[in-house]
């Protein structure tokens, strides 16, 4: 089925350039979505210099940059399976597909031990904050922000987990030839966006002089 | 001219200073407006009459490069006009706006609470009214603002003056009534339920009468409980105690344990000392310098870790919740008091008295009565 | 989603004309055929507009007397709330896109489709799922922030403000998804010969827009998510006792909300741009002109979103930046007005409703654009600055502009749409009607601004009244001008004549396809090689073109 265009294009070629660059579009507005959320981390930053760089500290370093090497990982995982459909190795993709899943799921615990960790600091986001260590509002600003960036990406972690998974599952029912993954390339380009975001996320949240 | 123009337009009374140059330039761009729609307009009325469809005629010549050339021309001809008076407008206007923003050194302040849906005035003599805003006619007025709840904004079309009033930190705006009357105040961003009877009035009066209306007022009714302003142990035996806003502030400040951290003759403590700090530069541990004006000393108190004074401990805690919206003008009002040199430290209340002791009494003019009645009735 | 196939029946007779083509209530609903989602969207946003028009009107009746006349305050809030957030989000900016940009894209692209159908069908439903959210707060107590969201207020309001923002971030995505495919089909499916310089006009302004779409819809998004968060969970992003910053809220809105005033005007350009080429049966005075600075609004338009906000606290070198940006973005408004105004000269000018309402868009929108300036011009700005001045400049621009252009938009094309053709008589009349009525509902209103009447005002001081009377006068004849452009056009639908393939003598590609198109849009691929304002040249005959196609254009309502 996968070697026939939809009846509206004219040839497979057209199909796939239509196919990339409404990725690519779909992928701007997402970094434009997180942008917003930036914009808004540099603009209390400006206001609280001070807390800011404080609560930066509060954060698991490790765990931060741990969590940024997997995903780093991940991708590498990820692309490999891109690189085996073109090699036409249904083995290589389930396997690269796989670490990446593993990988995933590893950042997502992590991740989840470190909100256990604030949590129990009584740092919560919004009216919740009860941090007796850093009780300023900058901290509080910089932690509700922190929650909800980190959350967003983490739903964002999960829609690609998810996304990788079905692909994995066609992947496994010889959907995908040499000459035809689009769809598995897209995936993977999806994948790429949540690490990138996560290499922005990282030096805002967790390194700080 | 003046004057047809601005009834044609429906303009206010130019009850302000600036009212006038800012209509000047208002006539400028409305006119514009309306010959250029007008010119437009009849252009293609015309054209249409003109190369109007007829049966008999052929199909349009084939596009001839001179005509089109020339036709290029004349447009990037009028889009270069078109952009060279907008640049103007734009060079007039924002002279006029840096005007608006800047007030003079020498203005009286006031201090302005915005709530759902009233309007709080506080004078430097410690008085307060609502709903009525005395200033007086020919002298600079500097208002500086807050809000306890949402965003307001304090509009006064006579003046041609608008600010947005801010729960959490100050604005300021400026006006110069040109001559005593009236003028109103509307509450121009919408705030809820009451929006549009948030109003209030201005009162201009002429020096004497001002002084004697704020005189007249009561103290000023701070919100929060507590005994600092009323003395109530005195009252009845000795005559009210009648408090400066500055002098308030001082109370507040110490009530408020300011001073185990602050001081007041210069020497630095905990915290860096009053004296002299509003209006100083201020340099920053983060190795910027600000200027300690409203703004940046109401931060200070509400979330004072932000910006750090450099060489002092970020020690001081928040006040955000523990002040209301008065006391904090209040002190603002005694560190601007602060500012000047000993010697020429006057409040307004203090200054050279407006009124002789030994002036006859001066009749209020039954406007300004009739204001008190409506502020009294605003009042519940 | 681009590998299935697509449910075009090939047993079905693809001769037929895409509305009889398919019959069936499933067919429609099921449908990827972007010229149905096309009329399922006009249903959609006329319904829209019909539920904002009413709030107006009872806004417009509320204001007949200075105090109480119909309603209460609370109510008179979620009235004027419900209308900005109605015509804005769920009316002016779906409108023109994803009715007549879904329509006619492929067919001035020669393509049978946009590139992503099934996406197209999803965006419909996402956005009929986006505008019940957003009624449903009526339902759930009404919610009374205004369509402007000011955080503190919007945070803190007893109203039912989380569903409208929730609402408005899913029509967001519907708008998002318009865009993108949009984008891609202008890239990706044009016909073998179409050049970016030989696409209409109307593509590349909907081109523009998508651009915008795209980039500033997802700020908003989050802008918006944000409060509807705050107000679930007490986040507090936004709230001075948290530390929050209320001004940073309106950078974030007007980031994406200055930019969509452009996303609900651009697409109105491109409709006039058409329709004065047509109408002037010559090619426009510079294309490039037109085209290019669609592209410069898109993107100079995102550079100006401060001049909202000169008396919120900014500083005034952001004032100052702000101001001499707007100015620059008015210059390329500027420039095709000056270029439509020269395509009529030398034209061969045949006046018809389209060509009416492409008069009073000149008017409105140069008159609209002018005191957009103005109140660009921050001096000025600060008296004007929340007054009915500024809402009558913007209803000149989004009124005056995008609803003139749209009805323009529904005259020119709707015997493409339809086959079948209205009367010209009452095309007039009515087009006459609506332009006394907003007239006269907004020209005082410009007054009322200047005098200093406050907008959002329930009450108001008893020396507006007159004015505010007039006003609701003008509203009721803009009323019975709209009402009785849906009876004949209603009339017209069930009964009226047949249209020929090309009534205007038109020579852009849409026309080259039969009236109502056939379901692949065209039986024979046209010629994409010459120009589709070659007015000098002799008409083209089209494939399947009616022999009478070639006659000059002849309403049958004459």
């Amino acid at each position: 089925m996968a070697h026939e265009p939809a009846e509206h294009f004219e040839n497979l070629a057209q199909q796939e350039r239509a196919s990339h660059l409404g990725m690519w579009l779909f992928l701007t507005s997402e970094v434009l979505l997180f942008g917003a959320l930036f914009a808004l981390y540099t603009g209390y930053r400006l206001e609280y210099p001070q807390d800011f760089s404080q609560a930066v500290h509060h954060n698991n370093i490790a765990i931060g940059t741990i969590n940024t090497a997997i995903l780093v990982t991940s991708s590498f995982s990820a692309a490999w399976a891109v690189h085996s459909a073109r090699a036409g190795s249904r083995r290589g993709i389930l396997g690269s597909l796989g670490i990446t899943l593993l990988l995933g799921l590893v950042f997502l615990v992590l991740k989840g031990i470190e909100y256990k960790q604030h949590f129990d600091a009584g740092v919560f986001p919004g009216a919740f904050y009860r941090s007796e260590e850093l009780p300023t509002h900058g901290a509080n600003l910089f932690f509700t922000l922190y929650f909800f960036i980190t959350g967003l990406h983490a739903l964002h972690v999960i829609g690609g987990l998810t996304a990788l998974t079905i692909l994995g599952v066609f992947a496994a029912r010889r959907h995908y030839s040499p000459e035809n993954h689009t769809p598995l390339e897209l995936g993977v380009l999806y994948w790429h966006l949540v690490d990138v975001i996560w290499i922005f996320v990282w030096p805002l949240m967790y390194l700080q002089k | 001219m003046n004057e047809i123009l601005r009834r044609i337009l429906f303009l206010p009374p130019q009850s302000s200073t600036i009212a006038p140059q800012i209509d000047a330039l208002h006539y400028a761009v409305i006119l514009t407006t309306m010959a250029g729609s007008a010119l437009v307009a009849l252009a293609a009325l015309v054209f249409v009459i003109r190369y109007r469809h007829r049966p008999a005629t052929p199909i349009p010549l084939a596009p001839d490069p001179a005509t089109e050339r020339g036709t290029r021309r004349v447009e990037v001809a009028g889009a270069s006009l078109l952009l060279g008076l907008f640049v103007l407008f734009w060079v007039i206007g924002f002279r006029q706006f840096v005007q608006l923003e800047s007030p003079p050194a020498n203005a009286l302040t006031i201090q302005v609470t915005a709530k759902q849906w009233m309007w709080t005035f506080a004078y430097p003599n410690g008085r307060g009214s609502k709903g009525v805003l005395y200033v007086p006619a020919g002298r600079p007025v500097r208002l500086s603002m807050t809000s306890r709840d949402v965003i307001h904004s304090f509009y006064v079309p006579e003046f041609r003056v608008k600010k947005d009033v801010l729960p959490g930190r100050t604005t300021e705006l400026w006006f110069e009534a040109r001559e005593p009357g009236n003028s109103s105040v509307y509450c121009a961003e919408y705030c809820g339920e009451g929006h549009s009877t948030m109003r209030a009035r201005v009162v201009a009066l002429n020096d004497a009468d001002y002084a004697l209306a704020i005189e007249r007022l009561p103290p000023l009714e701070l919100d929060l409980p507590g005994p600092v302003y009323r003395e109530p142990a005195l009252a009845g035996i000795a005559p009210p105690e009648r408090l400066s806003l500055a002098q308030m502030g001082e109370r507040v400040a110490t009530e408020k344990g300011c001073m185990r951290c602050h001081t007041v003759d210069g020497t630095p403590h905990i915290g860096p000392t009053w004296l002299g700090m509003f209006g100083s530069l201020v340099p920053l541990s983060n190795g910027r310098q600000t200027v300690a004006d409203a703004a940046y000393l109401t931060d200070s108190m509400m979330d004072p870790r932000a910006l750090i004074h450099r060489g002092y401990a970020p020690v001081m805690p928040s006040y955000q919740g523990l002040l209301s919206a008065p006391e904090t003008g209040a002190i603002l009002e005694y560190l601007r008091a602060l500012a000047r040199p000993p010697a020429t430290t006057v409040n307004a209340a203090e200054q050279a008295p407006l009124v002789p002791a030994d002036a006859p009494p001066i009749r209020l003019p039954n406007e300004l009565q009739a204001a008190d009645a409506g502020a009294a009735q605003e009042t519940p | 989603m681009t590998t299935a196939a697509l449910p075009f029946d090939l047993t079905e007779d693809s001769h037929a004309d895409y509305l009889r083509a398919q019959s069936g209530v499933r067919s429609w609903l099921n449908t990827r055929d972007h010229k149905r989602i096309a009329l399922m969207f006009l249903g959609a946003v006329n319904l829209s507009l019909l539920l904002g028009g009413v709030f107006a009107l009872l806004v417009r009746l509320e204001l007949l007397t200075p105090e109480r006349t119909l309603m209460s305050a609370s109510t008179y809030n979620r009235m004027f709330t419900l209308h900005g957030i109605v015509m804005v989000f769920m009316f002016m900016i779906p409108s023109i896109p994803t009715v007549f940009g879904n329509f006619l894209l492929p067919l001035m692209l020669g393509a049978k489709d946009v590139a992503f159908p099934r996406l197209n069908l999803a965006s419909f439903y996402v956005y009929v799922f986006g505008s019940v959210l957003t009624l449903w707060s009526m339902i759930a107590g009404g919610a009374d922030m205004g369509w402007t969201f000011y955080a503190p207020y919007s945070t803190t309001s007893p109203a039912a403000v989380a569903p409208v923002g929730l609402g408005v971030f899913v029509l967001g995505l519907s708008s998002i998804m318009t865009g993108l495919n949009f984008i891609v089909t202008v890239h990706t499916m044009r016909a073998k010969n179409l050049r970016w310089h030989k696409m209409p006009l109307f593509v590349w302004s909907i081109y523009a827009t998508s651009i915008i779409q795209v980039l500033a819809t997802p700020v908003l998004g989050m802008s918006l998510l944000l409060v509807a968060v705050d107000r679930l969970f007490q986040l507090g992003i936004f709230d001075p006792t948290l530390g929050g910053d209320p001004v940073l809220f309106q950078h974030l809105f007007w980031f994406y909300s200055h930019p969509a005033v452009y996303i609900m005007i651009l697409p109105a350009m491109g409709v006039i741009s058409e329709v004065v080429c047509t109408f002037s049966h010559r090619p426009p005075a510079s294309y490039r002109a037109i085209a290019y600075s669609s592209l410069g609004i898109a993107f100079v338009g995102f550079l100006t979103w401060g001049h909202h906000m000169f008396v919120a606290g900014i500083s005034v070198l952001d004032s100052g930046l702000f101001g001499i940006l707007s100015m620059f973005v008015a210059i390329f408004s500027a420039i095709k007005v000056l270029t439509w105004t020269a395509t009529l000269r030398r034209g061969s000018i045949s006046f018809e409703t389209p060509m009416l309402y492409f008069f009073w868009f000149l008017f409105l929108f140069v008159f609209g654009g002018m005191t957009g300036v103005a109140v660009a011009t921050s001096s000025l700005d600060v008296h004007w600055h929340d007054t009915y001045f500024v809402v009558a400049h913007f209803h000149f621009i989004m009124v005056g502009g995008t609803l003139t252009a749209y009805l323009g938009a529904l005259h020119y094309w709707f015997p493409k749409l339809f086959g079948r053709c209205y009367s010209e008589r009452w095309g007039m009349v009515s087009s006459i009607t609506v332009f006394t009525g907003f007239f006269f509902t907004f020209m005082p209103q410009f007054l009322l601004g200047n005098a200093g009447m406050p907008r959002r005002y329930y009450s108001y001081p008893e020396q507006y009244q007159w004015l505010n009377v007039l006003s609701t006068a003008g509203a009721s004849i803009l009323t019975a001008g709209l009402v009785s452009t849906v009876v004949y056009l209603a009339v017209a639908l069930a009964r009226g004549p047949r249209a020929s393939q090309n009534p205007w003598s038109s020579r852009s590609y849409e026309w080259l396809s039969a009236s109502p198109p056939p379901q692949h849009n065209f039986l024979e691929q046209p010629d994409f090689e010459r120009s589709p304002y070659d007015y000098h040249l002799p008409e083209p005959s089209a494939p399947g073109a009616a022999p009478h196609a070639s006659e000059p254009a002849h309403s049958p309502g004459e």
